[in-house]
């Protein structure tokens, strides 16, 4: 059921571990079944030029967020902006349908993680993006698809 | 011996199990020598009649039971849709009532059965709680039970974690108070006493594929007297209380399996049961933070179920697929439904446990140097899940 890559992601994840001194940090949660992950920033003018991960959850769970800390880095903060959970699993090669929501988690997580960072530094905010949109969405946010 | 690891290291013997070779050399003639379909009169008929009748006798045999009362269907999960579907209804337009009792605990095609009647034929029903090891208790039958209760149906072991169920002693109560008992016997099958007068059932469901038969195949026992409508209606097969063309061959094998499992049971449980203890003591002791689900001693002999804290059942699943070993969870994240499950949330383990859940089951294939590669590779593999975990702080 999942594509090679998935797999090779899950087996050999990129960029697993803790930024201790990170500029941003963002825990999220999936409302859908209940798994977490943690992703840790490093912010070098307006670009991310470091990146890690924590994950509980599924493989497809485990290889988003290893291929998504791996497409961030070095992207300036505009193009992580843009970065959608359809871009990350086309990626790995597509998920499987019932497992598209587990790239929720990774495009969440990285958006807290730049909320973090807003937070502490509201003047380095990109023109037109407010910090509430970049909040951790509500439960439930993300089940739509599920 | 080596362990082949192209063929893997199975053990989700509770999903399904390979068919026994001398079961498939059983089944072989049906197909394209004696054909004959047991209604037609010539010879040819009456020989498949013939095989289909004493398949009938040696499954009676080990049940205790008459051959009318043994029927033949396609699977497990027809046996409980025909038990408790066919003998509500039957109860219900004698004017018994319209209460069921089952446990939280029941295969979906008990459960899920149960919840319809509910839902769409206004059936009451009660779900009675579990224990922490999964065991229902007979007393809690006793106090559910009420002048319109028209059946009880609660499985005989546990498909999750193992647990075995009191069976005789609610089959006792059931019938002081005249209520029809229906048992899942499915996963009991080729392993449990299925002696129907003992165990005190009126109706008891098998699969033959769990016990090195064939899928496609099992029955469900129906005491004599018991109400049961029919669910599927059409020609006058197995005494009308089930449709269809029989599947001779399949009958044949399932008999066949049934009598190698009950002829060979002590030796297979002995032998299953001693790999099982290795598995689940090596387990425990090199791996912390785990624990066993399910009853400890009142649990099939070929089952062992963890939960393994801060990881996830599907993370374990295909890392473990990955060394060449087949197993099972029960983790949200592994269900299409994506919700945890229902057997752990009814013992009582909060969701973040029960996503850890990690089920291994044995079968008579199953070699001493297996289960000392799972132990092997097991500790591994959750370690390196647990490293990526942010719910795991090591122990400083
Ligand atoms: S994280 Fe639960 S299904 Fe992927």
């Amino acid at each position: 059921m999942y594509s090679n890559l998935v797999i090779e992601h899950f087996t050999n994840p990129r960029n697993v571990g803790v930024i201790e001194d990170a500029d941003g940090v963002g825990r999220v949660g999936n409302p859908v079944c209940g798994d977490m992950m943690e992703i840790f920033i490093k912010v070098e003018a307006g670009r991310i030029v470091d990146a890690k991960f924590r994950t509980f959850g599924c493989g497809a769970a485990i290889a988003t967020s290893s291929i998504a800390t791996e497409m961030v880095k070095g992207q300036t903060i505009e193009e992580v902006l843009r970065l959608t959970r359809k871009d990350v699993a086309d990626a790995l090669g597509g998920l499987p349908a019932h497992k598209m929501h587990c790239s929720n988690l990774a495009v969440d997580g990285l958006r807290a993680a730049l909320h973090d960072y807003f937070s502490k530094h509201p003047e380095l905010l990109p023109a037109g993006v407010r910090l509430e949109d970049l909040a951790p969405p509500p439960e439930d946010a993300s089940t739509e698809e599920a | 011996m080596a362990i082949d690891l192209e063929k893997g290291v199975y053990l989700d013997h509770a999903a399904t199990t390979p068919v026994d070779q001398r079961v498939v050399e059983a089944m072989l003639p049906f197909w394209t020598e004696r054909y004959g379909n047991p209604s037609s009169i010539y010879r040819l008929g009456r020989d498949a009649a013939k095989a289909l009748n004493s398949a009938r006798e040696r499954i009676a045999g080990i049940l205790r039971a008459d051959p009318s009362e043994i029927i033949f269907t396609s699977c497990g999960t027809e046996s409980d849709n025909l038990a408790i579907r066919g003998a509500a209804f039957a109860q219900r337009a004698r004017g018994k009532g319209n209460h069921i009792i089952t446990s939280s605990v029941e295969h979906h095609a008990v459960g899920h059965t149960v919840e319809q009647l509910v839902k769409k034929f206004g059936f009451e029903a009660t779900f009675l709680p579990v224990d922490h090891y999964g065991m229902v208790s007979p007393d809690e039958v006793a106090r559910a039970i009420r002048p319109d209760t028209v059946l009880i149906t609660i499985m005989y072991a546990n498909n999750e974690v193992g647990t075995i169920q009191p069976i005789a002693e609610i089959g006792r109560i059931a019938k002081e108070r005249g209520i029809p008992f229906h048992t899942d016997a499915v996963q009991a099958g080729g392993a449990l006493s299925l002696d129907v007068n003992a165990l005190n059932v009126d109706l008891l469901s098998l699969s033959a594929h769990k016990f090195y038969g064939p899928k496609g195949v099992g029955l469900l026992y129906a005491r004599k007297g018991t109400p049961l409508w029919p669910m599927q209606t059409g020609g006058s097969q197995e005494r009308n209380r089930r449709a269809g063309t029989e599947n001779v061959a399949f009958a044949v094998g399932m008999a066949t399996a049934l009598e190698l499992a009950y002829a060979e049971l002590e030796q297979t449980n002995n032998r299953v049961r001693a790999l099982r203890d290795r598995l689940i003591a090596g387990v425990l002791e090199r791996i912390p933070d785990v624990e066993l689900t399910g009853h400890p001693t009142q649990r099939l002999p070929n089952s062992a179920s963890f939960v393994v804290k801060y990881v996830e059942g599907e993370a374990m699943l295909l890392s473990l697929d990955m060394k060449g070993i087949f197993a099972s969870s029960g983790s949200a994240c592994t269900s299409m439904s994506l919700s945890p499950s229902h057997v752990l949330t009814a013992m009582g383990f909060p969701p973040e446990i029960a996503h850890g859940s990690l089920r291994l089951t044995l079968g008579k294939g199953n070699t001493e140097e297996e289960i000392d590669y799972v132990l092997d590779v097991l500790p591994e593999i959750i370690s390196r899940l647990r490293a990526m975990s942010p719910l795991y702080q090591p122990a400083a």
